[in-house]
């Protein structure tokens, strides 16, 4: 593990209509304001890459999503990923053209997996990261869900994830639906089975809880990157209801304002959680600013 | 009354600047060009994305960007005509800049799917990563893609270790990450065009060359925050000197 890469650290923003939500299990979605704000703030704030979630598209066959993904290109210069209703090459040109790096693709796979190698024949391996949101059987293994954790599928984790490195995808997000959104931590038996299958970056995502224990799991297991979303939305939320911030504003949704919603979140930075995989040995990217003055020598 | 006519003046004179750094970014279906759009108006360039040869070759700086398969970009670049735009621009002594998978194609040729020629203005063979790391023969999992954010340094065996700063990489920090996101490297650590390298599993190789008027890089600039952007600004500063 000594020249392993270093681990990416990936704040993923879950959008609904023009808000940032943040569900547990991937349901009961909760408000938590523009994520443009919060997008801007990560990056600053020394994301490695940003992660944007469309939590209905695949439900609904709608892509509001763009809009947000176009004003965060027009100031952040960091990879973004789009997924959430990616159906088509089309749809991929579209998020393409919209600003994003990578598009993330779940449902469309599975119901196609054709549809993997075309996409990355077309834009390249590299372009296109297979998102496999699991879920616990009761045998102890796990199996694929789609449409956003609502539909089960016969597909096991294991050999689906194979399939998709072999049909040329360049990513794999593994998304835990048990964990996701509990802040219980990430669901390491099941990142230690695909990291183990396949040989391409395999990212952690459901169930980030404290710096600490998000290292432990990097330093154990052969994982490219981590997504992390409560810990780190529930301390900018704070900030936004500090100021005033009308969550209630979209009516729709139940909202989040209430102290309470924040006690059980010890509120963390991307360096927080950076410092303790520094300090268990997994390499990261500095957050610090990189450019020194080095002109004329 | 003074005051006001300086002030048109500077207006006349910014616009004459501005005017005079149109960058054309080559469109041939695909990659996220919008970020390189962006990149370039954030330094105070003009970007102009386009499939029309005659706007390259018109323009005062040139981006071949991009990503995906070598084989499928050079049969859309001949298919729009863009082979010649882009020789013709390098000669005529304009910035040409290739990135990711533009960087790539500047080369001889590539080893992706048996051997399929590049442009050829640079010396240099692009080979598949994973042969290359696994050949180095550490007992782990090589993951490939390449995608990371990993420090790039001036090239450890090349007598001209001092190119960085006339270079565009001039003022970005030796050792500052860039972002990479790629299957296949190119094969030209020991040319003099080499400026800069990179590692990947302990396997050094070539991430930027520069040859007169001709940058590439392997990594992402305008994914690479701002010691990526100081490459766009040096592209800005470039075009002044013309």
């Amino acid at each position: 593990m000594m020249l392993r890469p270093p681990v990416r650290v990936i704040p993923r923003l879950d959008v609904k209509g023009q808000n940032l939500v943040k569900g547990i299990h991937l349901e009961g979605l909760r408000v938590l304001g523009d994520p443009s704000y919060y997008a801007l703030r990560y990056a600053g704030e020394g994301a490695d890459e940003l992660l944007f979630m469309d939590a209905v598209a695949s439900l609904y066959g709608r892509n509001s999503l763009l809009d947000v993904v176009e004003k965060t290109a027009r100031n952040v210069f960091i990879p973004l990923t789009v997924g959430g209703g990616i159906r088509t090459l089309d749809d991929i040109s579209k998020a393409l053209k919209a600003g994003a790096d990578k598009v993330a693709i779940n449902t469309a796979a599975v119901n196609d997996p054709k549809f993997v190698s075309q996409a990355a024949e077309r834009f390249g391996s590299s372009t296109i990261v297979i998102h496999i949101d699991a879920k616990k059987t009761k045998s102890g293994g796990w199996n694929v869900w789609t449409e956003n954790g609502r539909e089960p599928t016969h597909l096991q984790v294991e050999p689906w994830a194979q399939q998709v490195a072999k049909l040329g995808c360049g990513e794999i997000l593994v998304t835990s639906i048990d964990s996701e959104g509990t802040m219980a931590g990430y669901d390491r038996d099941l990142l230690s089975v695909v990291a183990d299958k396949v040989a391409v970056p395999v990212i952690a995502c459901g169930g980030a809880n404290a710096p600490h224990a998000i290292a432990d799991v990097a330093h154990g297991i052969d994982i490219s990157a981590v997504c992390v979303a409560s810990i780190l939305h529930y301390r900018l939320a704070a900030d936004l209801e500090r100021q005033g911030y009308a969550f209630g504003a979209s009516g729709e949704f139940k909202v989040i304002a209430e102290k309470r919603d924040f006690s059980r979140v010890t509120p963390t930075t991307i360096a927080d959680i950076k410092q303790a995989l520094h300090e268990r040995g997994v390499v990261v990217r500095s957050t610090q600013t990189q450019m020194e003055a080095h002109d004329g020598k | 009354m003074n005051g006001v006519l300086l002030c048109v003046q500077l207006k006349h004179k910014w616009k004459r600047m501005m005017e005079n750094k149109r960058v054309a970014i080559i469109d041939y279906g695909v990659g996220n060009l919008f970020s390189v759009a962006q990149a370039c108006s954030h330094v105070g360039l003009v970007p102009e994305i386009t499939s029309n040869p005659d706007t390259v070759k018109t323009a005062d700086a040139v981006i071949l960007p991009g990503v995906g398969a070598f084989g499928f970009a050079m049969a859309q670049l001949q298919a729009l005509g863009m082979v010649d735009a882009i020789t013709s621009v390098a000669s005529a002594g304009k910035p040409l800049v290739g990135i990711c998978l533009g960087f790539q194609l500047l080369f001889e040729a590539s080893e992706e799917m048996g051997r399929t020629p590049g442009l050829g203005l640079l010396p240099g063979i692009v080979r598949p990563l994973r042969d290359a790391v696994e050949g180095i023969g550490y007992d782990q999992t090589v993951r490939i893609p390449n995608v990371a954010w990993l420090p790039v340094a001036p090239p450890q065996r090349m007598a001209n270790q001092a190119a960085w700063s006339s270079t565009l990489l001039n003022g970005v920090a030796e050792g500052a990450e860039m972002y990479f996101v790629h299957s296949y490297f190119v094969d030209a650590a020991l040319h003099p065009v080499s400026v800069a390298e990179v590692a990947y599993y302990g396997f050094r190789y070539c991430c930027a060359v520069s040859s007169a008027n001709v940058f590439g890089c392997q990594f992402h600039p305008e994914k690479s925050g701002e010691s990526g952007l100081q490459i766009y600004r040096n592209l800005a500063r470039k075009i002044d000197f013309i």
